[in-house]
């Protein structure tokens, strides 16, 4: 990511003085990844230029631009079906840009082969729509999926699994199936997966949208901690009063799509 | 692919494995059919091999070995036979020429006329065995000569009826070695058939395993390993019983003649083992390549 040698090794001299854990379950390397999160604050975590996408008939997004910088917390808003999910698979590489292009970690996406992608979205966490468990492994498993698809050497780099599991309260369930879960359960489970490997972003997608309000505040008391540790937060939702109450916490910047384009809102909401 | 991978995919890395759930009927698919087609090829390996043998044999004597017979009254017998061996003698290119004794003409005989043969009751020519040298003789000439100075040598080199036989037991081999070529093709469809249903019933799991990170080759490891196994065991079973089919038939002898032949002999009896090994290399390269297909139409 562009860093000189001489600033990874102030990174790890800085890191070896830090205690072991911190208050979110973390290793060093987790602190190693938000101080470079900061050493790159210059750059850009995820950055979409002029980007327009169609899945054959209309455009569905166009001239779409937008930056997201290290550590900060953005909504996207609009109707539904105005291309949000869309928006969001073009920011981790699930859907290549008809016009445009797309920029992670200063890489331009259509530059990246197929192992480059891989290890790309292990740096990008993200809580889909749908969750998209794998059924028939326990709901322990399926969190610490993105480790066990890394190899050995991802191991000691992400979290530990069982403290991320008490971090979500989930460590009562671990031996559940996704199938058994409750909708609330499963959308702590999908933000405790995209957490495992200490991704620099996270893109949540309707993280609330199923589960009662106590619960979706719970999500975002997560998603805030996550941000106040700095990491980058992108979460998709037209729930307004979801949306309020971020903004009472941290700063927050809300996209809004309409009509094709994305824009800033106003201070309405 | 590197020894490296080779060796985590025989060993194996049991949570790789368990990322994608069990597949029912392609795991009995695979094992039947590699079982089988094992149990199949043992034993056109056996019959390529023992035509094999039988056609060099055969091949060998045909070239080596010719009988002169000597059709004369009584009394001309002893003269001819002095001169055809003296004829053989000269000739360029026999090795060795000789008289059949009277017992032994009889040894022949008596498969065919009984024990309590008396050879002077029939009309029984003399016989002389040649030894072909290397190189060999020239029959035409030898004809001529024998003609003119021995009228009743008759020159039988066994060609004329021997060498079809050659040819038969040489296509039989090759009919054996395509059987096995056949085989290895029907194996490598069927694995091919197996793995994309088993990778299009595992369209979502395999789907989710590209969107958290997963490299194409941890994915295709995990059913390449699958496939690869399985067919390992189910040959090994297929040639198991092939083997035990093999052994059950008759010991090769000389009454029986080709078909109690049919086996292997000596070193050749490792052959067969390598069969398992080769449906498994089928199977890795079908299921490696179904699945990069597969992989190919994922971002
Ligand atoms: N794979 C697809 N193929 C074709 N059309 C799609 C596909 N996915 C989504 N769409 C369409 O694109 C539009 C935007 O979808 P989406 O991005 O999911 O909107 P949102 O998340 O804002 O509800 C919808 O009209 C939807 O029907
Ligand atoms: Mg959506």
């Amino acid at each position: 990511m562009g860093l000189g040698r001489a600033a990874k090794e102030s990174i790890s001299n800085a890191v070896n003085f830090l205690p072991d854990r911190c208050n979110y379950p973390g290793s060093k390397a987790q602190v190693t990844n938000r101080i470079h999160t900061e050493y790159i604050k210059a750059g850009h975590v995820i950055e979409l230029e002029n980007v327009g996408y169609s899945y054959g008939g209309g455009e569905l997004l166009s001239d779409v631009s937008v930056q997201l910088i290290p550590g900060s917390f953005h909504f996207l808003t609009g109707p539904s079906g105005s291309g949000k999910s869309t928006l969001l698979k073009l920011c981790y590489g699930a859907l290549t840009p008809t016009t445009g292009r797309v920029r992670a970690f200063e890489a331009d996406m259509r530059d990246l082969d197929r192992d480059q992608m891989a290890m790309l979205r292990r740096r990008i966490g993200v809580v889909h729509q749908d969750c998209r468990f794998l059924d028939h492994l326990p709901l322990a498993d399926n969190i610490a999926l993105p480790l066990t698809v890394s190899g050995p050497d991802a191991s000691q780099e992400g979290s530990d699994l069982k403290e991320l599991m008490q971090w979500v309260g989930l460590s009562e369930r671990a031996h559940a199936l996704p199938p058994e879960l409750s909708g609330g359960e499963r959308q702590r489970a999908a933000l405790a997966r995209a957490v495992i490997m200490s991704p620099d972003v996270i893109l949540a997608d309707e993280p609330t949208g199923n589960v009662d309000w106590e619960m979706s505040q719970r999500l975002l008391q997560l998603l805030v901690e996550l941000n106040r540790m700095g990491k980058t937060i992108l979460i998709a939702s037209h729930d307004l009063a979801l949306i309020r109450a971020a903004k009472s916490q941290v700063p927050v910047r809300v996209l809004r799509i309409s009509d094709r384009r994305l824009q800033l809102a106003g201070a309405d909401l | 692919m590197s020894r490296g991978s080779i060796r985590t995919l025989m060993l194996g890395d049991a949570q790789a494995a368990r990322v994608v759930p069990p597949s029912g009927f392609t795991a009995q698919l695979t094992l039947f059919v590699s079982g089988a087609m094992a149990f199949l090829a043992v034993f056109a390996l056996a019959l390529s091999l023992s035509a094999g043998r039988l056609a060099d044999r055969w091949a060998e004597e045909l070239a080596r070995s010719a009988t002169l017979r000597i059709n004369a009254p009584a009394d001309q017998r002893a003269a001819q036979t002095a001169a055809a061996l003296k004829i053989l003698t000269q000739t360029p290119g026999i090795a060795h020429a000789r008289a059949l004794t009277a017992e032994q003409q009889t040894a022949l005989l008596t498969p065919w006329f009984g024990a309590d043969l008396d050879l002077d009751d029939l009309p029984v020519p003399q016989l002389i065995e040649v030894i072909e040298a290397d190189p060999g003789y020239d029959a035409a000439g030898l004809r001529l000569r024998l003609a003119a100075e021995v009228p009743g040598a008759v020159l039988d080199d066994h060609t004329r009826w021997r060498r079809p036989l050659v040819e038969a037991a040489q296509s039989l081999r090759r009919l054996g070695w395509f059987a096995i070529a056949l085989i290895g093709g029907a194996t490598a469809a069927m694995i091919t058939l197996a793995a994309n249903a088993a990778l299009s019933a595992n369209a979502q799991v395999i789907e989710v395993l590209r969107l958290i990170g997963a490299r194409d080759r941890y994915i295709a490891q995990a059913f390449v390993r699958r496939f690869t196994l399985r067919a390992l065991i189910g040959a090994t079973v297929g040639v198991a019983f092939g083997l035990g089919g093999v052994m059950a038939l008759p010991e090769a002898s000389q009454e029986g003649g080709f078909l109690t032949g049919l086996g292997f002999q000596g070193l050749s009896w490792l052959l067969p083992l390598l069969i398992p090994l080769l449906g498994a290399l089928v199977a890795f390269v079908a299921t490696w390549s179904a699945a990069h297909r597969t992989l190919k139409e994922l971002t």
